[in-house]
C-alpha cells in the first residue's frame, strides 16, 4: 500500500514517513494537486499554526484537491493540526477557513489547566473504533497542541479531556484523524497506524 | 484519565559522543546518542532530551547529524537544543527530525527569538530552557551553560517566556546539578505555579526517591535525568513502578 502524505511546507514529515515504512507501506510526499488526486490513501500531518496550515495548503493548490479527495470516498488520516484543519474553523485563527469536513469550530483549551496540553494522556471510548482495535482501554498517547475539536463533534469516537473534554479519535466514512502523534506515542501509537493500514485493503 | 508525569533522559552531547561533565571541568565519555537513545525508547521513557554542549565548531557541525542518527531511533517525541541563536538554527533543529526546540542563553539576549519561533513552529516546539541559581533571597537566571548570571529573576523570566510563547519550561537547578541531593523542588513549585505551562525538572536527581518528591511537593510535570541512567543506575522501568506505587500516574510500558 502506497500512502500519500501531505507536505504543506512544515511539520515533522520524517517520522510519519519512518513510522509507517517501519509498518511496510511505502509513502511519497504530495506537494501538488496532481499527487492528490491520484492517491489511493491520503496522511495529513501537521504541527504549528493553524493559520499556517490553512495557507501552506492553499499556496501548494492543495485545499481543493483534498476536498475532492473526501468527496471521492479516498481515505484520508489527519494527524494533531491536520485533525483540527478538517473543520470548519479555530479560534487560533478567526476568519481563516478549515477544510470543512466537520462543521464545527476548534476551540482553545481552557486557561484552568496546563496549556499546551503536552505530554502522555488516556482516552475515553465512546464508539466502537478501527483505530483503536486492540488497544488497551488504560493505553497511554501522546499530545501536543493548545487547542482542540469538542468532543461533542458526532464523529468522536474517543475523547480526552484536560479541562474540556475533547476529540481525540475521528471516524466517519472513509475519514479518520488522531489529535494525538501516533508517530511519537510508542508501540501504542504504531498499532494506530497499522490499524489505519488495515481498514485500506 | 489522567496526563502522565514524564520521564526524560538527557543526553549532553559533545563531538557527536554523549559525554559527562564532572564539575564543569573534565569531560567524561558515556557513549553513543544513537544507541543510548533506542536503549531509552525500549525502557519506557517518554522523551527524550538532546543537549549540544560543545564549545567547538566542529562539535557544533556533527550535532545536526546526531539529531538525525537518534530521532531515526525514537518513536517517542524528542527535544534538541544547545546553541540555538537563530530561527534558521531552530529549524535546523526541528528539519533533522526534533519535535521541540530549546533555547536559553540567545533568548535571554533576544526574546524576540521565542515569538519568533512559536509563530513558526507553534508553541508546543518551543521549550525555554531555564538554569537557575539561588541568591540570597531569591533565584536568578543564569546563562552560558550556568557560567553567566543575567540579572533576571527567574520566576519572571520564566512568566515572560511563556507569554512571548514558551510551551515549556525546562528548568535546571544550577545548585543541585550534578550533585546527586535531588531536585530543588521548592524552585521547581515556584515556577509551576507562575507559569501555565508544564515545567520539567532538572539538576540533582539520585534516587527514586528524588523523583517522587520533584513530582509532589515540586508540582512538577516531567523529570529529566542524565548520568543515573546513563550509568544503569537506575532503570527507568523499576523507577516508574515506584512512582506508579506511590500513586504519581506514570505511563507504565507492557
Amino acid at each position: 500500500m502506497k500512502l500519500t502524505i501531505v507536505d504543506y511546507g512544515a511539520g515533522n514529515l520524517p517520522s510519519v514517513e519512518r513510522a509507517f515504512e517501519g509498518l511496510g507501506a511505502q509513502t511519497e510526499r504530495a506537494v501538488a494537486p496532481q499527487q492528490l488526486a491520484a492517491a489511493r490513501a491520503i496522511v495529513l500531518p501537521g504541527v504549528g499554526h493553524f493559520s499556517a496550515f490553512v495557507a501552506g495548503l492553499r499556496e501548494r493548490n492543495l485545499t481543493g484537491a483534498l476536498r475532492a479527495a473526501w468527496q471521492a470516498g479516498v481515505p484520508i488520516l489527519g494527524i494533531c493540526l491536520g485533525l483540527q484543519a478538517m473543520f470548519a474553523s479555530s479560534e487560533e485563527a478567526p476568519g481563516e477557513a478549515g477544510l470543512g469536513f466537520f462543521p464545527e469550530n476548534v476551540c482553545a483549551l481552557p486557561t484552568n489547566v496546563k496549556s499546551p496540553h503536552i505530554g502522555w494522556n488516556q482516552l475515553r471510548r465512546m464508539r466502537e473504533s478501527r483505530l483503536l482495535q486492540g488497544i488497551p482501554e488504560d493505553a497511554y498517547f501522546y499530545f501536543a497542541h493548545s487547542y482542540a475539536a469538542p468532543a461533542t463533534a458526532p464523529a468522536t469516537v474517543a475523547a480526552c479531556d484536560h479541562g474540556i473534554s475533547f476529540a481525540a479519535v475521528i471516524e466517519q466514512g472513509r475519514l479518520a484523524a488522531v489529535q494525538f502523534h501516533p508517530e511519537k506515542s510508542g508501540e501504542t501509537g504504531a498499532r494506530v497506524l497499522r490499524n489505519f493500514l488495515e481498514s485500506l485493503s | 484519565m489522567t496526563l502522565a508525569r514524564r520521564i526524560i533522559p538527557c543526553l549532553d552531547v559533545d563531538a557527536g559522543r554523549v559525554v559527562k561533565g564532572i564539575e564543569f571541568e573534565g569531560l567524561r565519555d558515556m557513549g553513543d546518542p544513537a544507541e543510548l537513545a533506542a536503549r531509552y525508547n525500549l525502557e519506557g521513557a517518554d522523551e527524550l532530551v538532546v543537549l549540544d554542549i560543545s564549545a567547538s565548531v566542529e562539535g557544533r557541525a556533527t550535532f545536526l547529524d546526531t539529531i538525525r542518527r537518534v530521532a531515526e531511533q525514537l518513536n517517542i517525541p524528542l527535544t534538541a537544543g544547545g546553541g540555538i541563536r537563530k530561527m534558521e538554527d531552530g529549524r535546523a533543529v526541528l528539519r533533522a527530525g526534533a519535535d521541540k526546540v530549546t533555547v536559553n542563553t540567545a533568548a535571554v539576549e533576544r526574546p524576540q527569538l521565542i515569538s519568533e519561533l512559536a509563530q513558526q513552529f507553534g508553541s508546543q516546539a518551543v521549550v525555554l530552557s531555564l538554569d537557575v541559581k539561588r541568591t540570597n533571597s531569591s533565584w536568578e537566571a543564569y546563562v552560558r551553560g550556568g557560567r553567566d548570571a543575567t540579572g533576571l529573576d527567574a520566576a519572571e523570566w520564566a512568566a515572560e517566556a511563556v507569554l512571548r510563547g514558551a510551551g515549556e519550561i525546562l528548568l535546571t537547578s544550577i545548585d543541585r546539578d550534578g550533585t546527586c541531593s535531588g531536585f530543588d523542588c521548592a524552585l521547581t513549585a515556584k515556577i509551576a505555579a507562575t507559569v501555565p505551562v508544564p515545567v520539567i525538572a532538572s539538576g540533582g536527581a539520585s534516587t527514586f526517591e528524588d523523583f517522587l518528591a520533584v513530582f509532589t511537593e515540586g508540582k512538577a510535570d516531567a523529570a529529566l535525568a542524565a548520568s543515573i541512567f546513563h550509568t544503569e543506575t537506575h532503570s527507568i522501568a523499576a523507577l516508574k513502578k515506584f512512582l506508579a506505587r506511590h500513586g504519581v500516574p506514570v505511563r507504565l510500558s507492557k
